[in-house]
């Protein structure tokens, strides 16, 4: 695992003068990232928020190899660069290892891009994926994705007088990703940063595609004061809705359980997007988020526990 | 040079072959799904050593197109009808990016109603795309095509798509002259990357570019497209002298005194070759003007050819429209590039082969024949009409 000090080393190769809000999660997930994976790294992203504030022309916040096409397809992108790496290798063209990274949000990644994404994975390229998830589409200005928890109140699920924001639960990414049978896939937090930059390293020294899925605070569309982020990551964690957990070849490892017990309550009361459910009618909705989370948890307690049974 | 019996798609699967480009990344259609199949099978067998990507869609496949060729590898793919439409809306971005990528193009229909015959609404709905665009008339014209648009990608920093007619071309056996692997490739020489994603000082390819600065991007884009035609050229007589076949932005069949004039692209430039024979016998002064450069559009050398020929009627053939209610794609074009021209003759279009449709020898002769009565009278009662249509 990579120490502090040798993360240091590339703290240049993501520069500042971009133009993220304050407090941003995506920015914080790169900077981690790109501290990993070092100068031969050639990183693809889709549109989205950390696309259009690091590379507004002539400006790049990029001092390593960086490549944006379109919204949907930088799975697919990175797929052709990786296929571009391996004839060129193999040809005596190319001499140095590089690595293979595409960054999306979940509106890049969940929807629109899982296709690219899915297609990639099942053949079988050698690159890491990291999802920034801020559950929702931020950069169109906070609308509802695919990954937007239940009742969380964005600009196309509202929180109106009949409808108290998004109606439904969030898709499951990681483990649609893992049941590709993906031989390295894992959940983490920017809260967690020696256990996220773990597991970049891991995904790193994995041959073949591997799934990193981030949780990112976004202050502006979750609502909360830019100095929060970390800790509203770091709740997120404890109050288990979102697990710190790594599939590897299958096998499932729970890589933090909290010590002291955080209702969901206590993470959402810190976001201005779930304050309509703060009120005695909509009490249910919270219950019932909580009732999901509860679920997921022994779920996965139980996949973590069978595969410790086989490992033993 | 070997002589072969190939069909359209194995004359663009050899060139393939023979050119053996770094990544070819695809995803299968019809007509042209024979193409990647038979490339799937080089690589099976180690005739390439071409990293092959089958992707899980078109917009995938040439994704990771554009990915290979910023990288800095020679790449190539093939598509047809709905594939080159789901490609869309990355076809303007590999333009944009500047990345040399070949497309063998199969042309259908587009749906609706759902057809897997020839007509040429696919690539004529990418005209404003960027790309340069050949339309080849036989599996010859394909073959060689194919071989030069790798030379033309990568001097003119544009992509380039090359495309046969589905069915009459793609899967009918013609005999081919085609070249000795070591001559394709000597005649393409080394890749030419306009940049990589693999070097020391890292780029950053495809910046958000604002009001500031997308207008002179794309005015450079534009230019790329008039500096691609001196490229086109220079490549089709270097092929020419070299192999004794000679191409360019169009060829011109009895044109010299030539009263009326067929003007046509792909396969039905061969039906009207004997049409203009037969009725040259009966002192019909009709010749053809192939179209083989679709985009850059040869404005200037069209409208100089045409200004100096003897031409009173230009019967415009188009196997696709352009929904605008003007017309087909190349009669509006070409009503466009001779607007200028002091010696503009009469034009009229006809729109025929959609979804396949066959077009023969007589239904052209009856166009050249009530051609002659437009001739002598100059009255234009329908400047758009139709061939082989029941209605």
């Amino acid at each position: 695992m990579p120490s502090l000090k040798e993360l240091s080393k590339n703290a240049g190769l993501f520069t500042g003068g971009h133009r993220a809000c304050g407090g941003c999660g995506g920015t914080i997930i790169i900077n981690q990232t790109i501290c990993v994976a070092g100068k031969n790294t050639v990183f693809v992203l889709p549109t989205g928020c950390m696309e259009v504030v690091t590379t507004i022309y002539p400006y790049t916040a990029w001092n390593i190899p960086y490549m944006h096409v379109a919204f949907e397809n930088a799975a697919a992108v990175i797929s052709g660069v990786e296929a571009a790496y391996k004839a060129l290798t193999r040809k005596g063209k190319i001499k140095d290892k590089w690595n293979f990274i595409a960054i999306g949000g979940d509106g890049g990644t969940y929807d629109i891009g899982i296709q690219a994404l899915s297609g990639a994975i099942e053949r079988w390229h050698r690159f890491l994926y990291i999802c920034y998830d801020n559950e929702a589409y931020m950069n169109t200005g906070i609308q509802r994705s695919s990954a937007t928890p239940r009742g969380a109140h964005t600009t196309t699920s509202p929180a109106g007088t009949v409808i108290p924001g998004k109606p439904q639960f969030r898709k499951n990414l990681t483990e649609i990703i893992a049941a590709h049978g993906a031989p390295y896939v894992a959940q983490a937090s920017p809260s967690h940063w020696a256990d996220f930059t773990r597991k970049v390293e891991k995904a790193l020294n994995t041959d073949g595609p591997t799934f990193i899925n981030v949780l990112s605070p976004c202050p502006l569309g979750w609502r909360f004061p830019p100095d929060m982020t970390i800790e509203i990551a770091r709740l997120a964690v404890e109050s288990k809705f979102w697990p710190l957990y790594e599939v590897e070849n299958g096998k499932y490892k729970i890589n933090h359980r909290p010590r002291k017990e955080v209702t969901v309550k206590e993470w959402m009361k810190l976001q201005g997007r779930f304050r309509h459910l703060f009120t005695p009618a909509n009490q249910k909705i919270i219950d019932e988020i909580q009732a999901e989370v509860d679920k997921e948890w022994e779920k996965l307690s139980r996949f973590a526990s069978l595969s410790q049974g086989e490992a033993d | 040079m070997p002589i072969r019996a190939l069909t359209g798609n194995e004359a663009m699967a050899e060139a393939m072959r023979q050119i053996n480009p770094d990544v070819v990344a695809a995803y299968p259609i019809t007509p042209a799904t024979e193409i990647v199949q038979l490339f799937a099978s080089f690589v099976a067998d180690g005739l390439v050593d071409t990293e092959f990507v089958p992707t899980e869609s078109e917009h995938s496949a040439i994704s990771a197109c554009i990915g290979a060729a910023a990288a800095g590898a020679r790449t190539m793919t093939s598509t047809a009808s709905q594939g080159l439409a789901l490609m869309h809306e990355i076809l303007y971005i590999a333009a944009g990016l500047r990345v040399p990528i070949v497309i063998c193009e199969v042309n259908r229909s587009l749906s609706s109603p759902i057809n897997i015959h020839c007509d040429h609404s696919d690539t004529m709905g990418s005209r404003e795309a960027g790309w340069i665009q050949i339309y080849a008339e036989d599996s010859q014209d394909a073959y060689d095509s194919i071989i030069q648009a790798v030379r033309v990608s990568e001097e003119a920093f544009l992509p380039c798509m090359v495309s046969t007619d589905g069915f009459i071309i793609s899967h009918c056996m013609q005999r081919i002259e085609t070249l000795e692997d070591v001559e394709v490739q000597n005649f393409i020489g080394e890749p030419r990357s306009p940049y990589s994603l693999f070097s020391k000082n890292p780029i950053t390819v495809g910046p958000l570019d604002l009001q500031d600065y997308f207008f002179e991007h794309k005015r450079q884009e534009i230019e790329a497209m008039y500096l691609s035609k001196p490229v086109i050229k220079r490549v089709a007589e270097e092929f020419a002298k070299r192999f004794g076949r000679k191409y360019g932005f169009f060829e011109a069949y009895k044109l010299d005194d030539a009263e009326i004039v067929l003007v046509a692209c792909g396969s039905t430039c061969g039906t009207a070759r004997v049409v203009i024979d037969n009725l040259r016998k009966n002192g019909v002064k009709v010749g053809l003007l192939k179209i083989h450069v679709m985009r850059p559009f040869p404005q200037d050398e069209l409208s100089r050819l045409v200004g100096l020929s003897t031409a009173k009627l230009l019967i415009v053939l188009d196997r696709s429209d352009t929904m605008s209610t003007m017309g087909g794609p190349i009669y509006v074009e070409l009503r466009s590039a001779l607007y200028n021209s002091r010696t503009r003759p009469l034009l009229v279009n006809y729109i025929y082969g959609l979804g396949g449709r066959d077009i023969d020898v007589e239904q052209i002769t009856n166009v050249v024949l009530k051609g002659e009565e437009i001739k002598k009278t100059g009255k234009i009662d329908k400047p758009v009409d139709y061939i082989g249509l029941r209605e």
